[in-house]
């Protein structure tokens, strides 16, 4: 026992061996890039990806964003199969697609399809941070807007979750226009009294936040999102001034009057029931004689 | 000249070298009349080579010339009873973009535009045509007056993009763009759009949901700059040239990718050289638009307006399943 005391401790630390790495299976452990701390992996899912420690929230595969919301098995998918061509014959793209739809496991930047949360039928569209930074080209475009289409057609509402780095380059100028398709499509719903909901999560930039994120009848953002339309060094290169350090985060644009509201992970499912609710209400059932 | 452009050396060399000779057969006595001659044959054959083969960056270069004729050069040429409208009516005024209403043979119209200014002076006024929010949110407000009004709108995009500043972002640069594309969809008016230099990425675009795209030979239209485009490619600004032959954006690039109606004729070497003329070609195209837009109600042209943009994009399907499992 006395012996134990006075023992040296290592002065080194021991690094894994080659073989005791391979025993540790790749991605069982995440670190938080905010707050450094390590969890495990299926921890941090169960928790909707917010860390446990600093509630910084990490990104969400577009699968996981619609299990956590809709009703279990209600979510049926659109144009699972669009896929992007190469319409500028831009050098490497194609393989570039290919490497990311093996990467992601997707097949483009957007998910979309409908389904119901807490019961109300809606037409839901997710982007993915995973598939070439959820840039937005042909597909994506088409996609969301198709979704509109569709969600014109069934009369209900359309919820749509942003993760953005912008327009594609590789697809030039088409991708450009895909700003103005979806805004179009999203003008003839709204005319008809359609319900948007926009919820920027982390990043949403350029092109996309110029276009359908910022055209909800709400807007919503998670908290910490990265949210705006030039980038922080091309402001900086322009300005030469000094940047706040909360620039362009979803809690600047609450302060600067451009969102409705920025809403926790773990409250964003009863925030959407309560928003679908009142729209759902829409008191032509005579409630004052109730 | 003033403002000659790179690809044009061997032309300025060689107009340098007649007029030496011309110069030279005024005092000395001999006739180079023949000589002189030959190289003004070879002259004009090198010119019609050069501006019958220009790349897309010499285009670039073209749209960039300092003395491009600018939104109201144009609006001075082709309507009258121009009254400059100012303000967003919710923050200030942008000279980046004017606007107002008008007459275009006789027919009332508001008309708007990006406007670069002609030196520096004028450039800082209005920030080298780069709108901050308020000058969206004032074309917004002219596009809203004019469809009260019943009066076709004329839009002429001329800018290196929306301005990347603070400011712009805490006003709401995004919102501000976003708005213009949802409301311009939706206006019941005939809406022409020409690019008359460059046409940059979403700031460009925020005057651009029209009826009728156009754009003069020589002007671009892009996602990115591309110096920016060889930034983000290639980490290299350096390789602009090489970008803006990637990202397809000249005029005849875009008519084929199905972006453009009518490709507007340029003046040989470039709307500089005579804008009078130049004005005469935009008046032509712009004339045959509205006689065709103005046959629609406003119900068929809010629908031709989506159809059109609806098409546009590239995609094909795969049979491999990889959705949501």
């Amino acid at each position: 026992m006395l012996k134990e005391l006075f023992t040296k401790k290592k002065k080194y630390a021991s690094i894994p061996s080659e073989q005791m790495k391979q025993d540790v299976p790749e991605g069982i452990m995440t670190k938080c890039p905010k707050c450094k701390k390590i969890m495990y992996t299926k921890e941090l899912v169960k928790n909707l990806r917010v860390c446990i420690s600093c509630h910084y929230h990490h990104p969400m595969p577009s699968h996981e964003r619609i299990t956590s919301l809709l009703d279990e098995g209600s979510f049926r998918e659109y144009d699972a199969e669009m896929i992007s061509e190469n319409p500028l014959q831009f050098p490497d793209y194609l393989e570039k697609l290919e490497a990311d739809r093996r990467k992601s496991n997707l097949n483009e930047a957007v998910v979309t399809g409908e389904g119901t949360l807490n019961g109300y039928s809606l037409v839901i569209a997710v982007m993915d941070s995973a598939f070439r930074m959820g840039s937005m080209g042909s597909v994506v475009g088409e996609k969301i807007t198709r979704a509109v289409e569709k969600a014109r057609e069934l009369g209900v509402p359309f919820l749509i979750f942003t993760a953005s780095g912008g327009a594609r380059m590789q697809e030039g100028v088409l991708s450009l226009m895909q700003m103005a398709k979806t805004s179009a499509a999203l003008k003839q719903f709204s005319e008809e009294g359609g319900l948007i909901i926009s919820v920027m999560t982390h990043p949403t930039t350029g092109g996309v936040s110029a276009s359908f994120a910022s055209l909800g009848d709400y807007n919503f953002a998670e908290p910490g999102a990265l949210i705006g339309f030039a980038g922080r060094r091309v402001i900086e290169q322009t300005v030469r001034e000094e940047l706040p350090e909360d620039f362009q985060t979803a809690e600047f644009l609450l302060k600067h009057g451009q969102l409705d509201a920025v809403i926790h992970r773990h409250e964003l499912k009863e925030t959407l029931t309560n928003v679908l609710d009142i729209h759902q209400a829409r008191g032509d059932g005579g409630w004052w004689e109730n | 000249m003033v403002g000659e452009l790179e690809f044009e050396k061997p032309l300025i060399e060689l107009r340098k070298k007649i007029s030496e000779l011309k110069e030279f057969t005024k005092t000395a006595d001999v006739d180079l009349s023949a000589e002189i001659e030959k190289l003004e044959a070879r002259l004009e054959k090198l010119e019609n080579e050069t501006y019958a083969n220009l790349t897309p960056w010499d285009r670039v270069q073209i749209a960039r010339h300092p003395n491009r004729p600018t939104t109201l050069d144009y609006i001075q040429r082709l309507f009258t009873n121009f009254l400059e409208c100012h303000g967003d009516r919710l923050f200030g005024e942008d000279e980046a973009i004017v606007g107002g209403i008008a007459k275009y043979d006789g027919l009332p119209v508001t008309v708007i535009g990006h406007q670069r200014g002609k030196d520096t002076k004028e450039n800082i006024r209005r920030n080298f045509g780069m709108p901050h929010p308020e000058g969206y949110r004032k074309a917004l407000r002219l596009m809203k007056q004019a469809e009260k009004f019943g009066r076709p709108i004329i839009c002429f995009i001329d800018t290196k993009g929306a301005y990347p500043g603070k400011a712009a972002e805490e006003r709401g640069q995004s919102e501000a763009i976003a708005r213009n594309l949802f409301e311009m969809a939706g206006l019941k008016v005939p809406i022409v759009c020409i690019v008359i230099g460059e046409g940059g990425s979403g700031g460009a675009l925020a005057l651009g949901v029209g009826n009728h795209i156009h754009m003069l030979e020589n002007s671009t239209y892009s996602v990115i700059s591309p110096e920016g485009a060889a930034a983000i490619l290639w980490k290299d600004a350096s390789l602009a040239r090489r970008a803006a032959e990637t990202m397809k954006i000249t005029a005849p690039d875009l008519k084929a990718l199905g972006v453009i109606d009518e490709i507007i004729p340029e003046v040989r070497g470039g709307a500089h050289r005579d804008v009078d003329e130049q004005a005469k070609a935009i008046d032509q195209v712009l004339k045959q638009s509205l006689k065709e837009l103005l046959t629609l109600d406003g119900h068929a042209l809010v629908e031709q307006r989506y159809e059109k943009f609806k098409q546009i994009g590239k995609f094909t399907f795969s049979r491999d399943y990889l959705g949501v499992k």
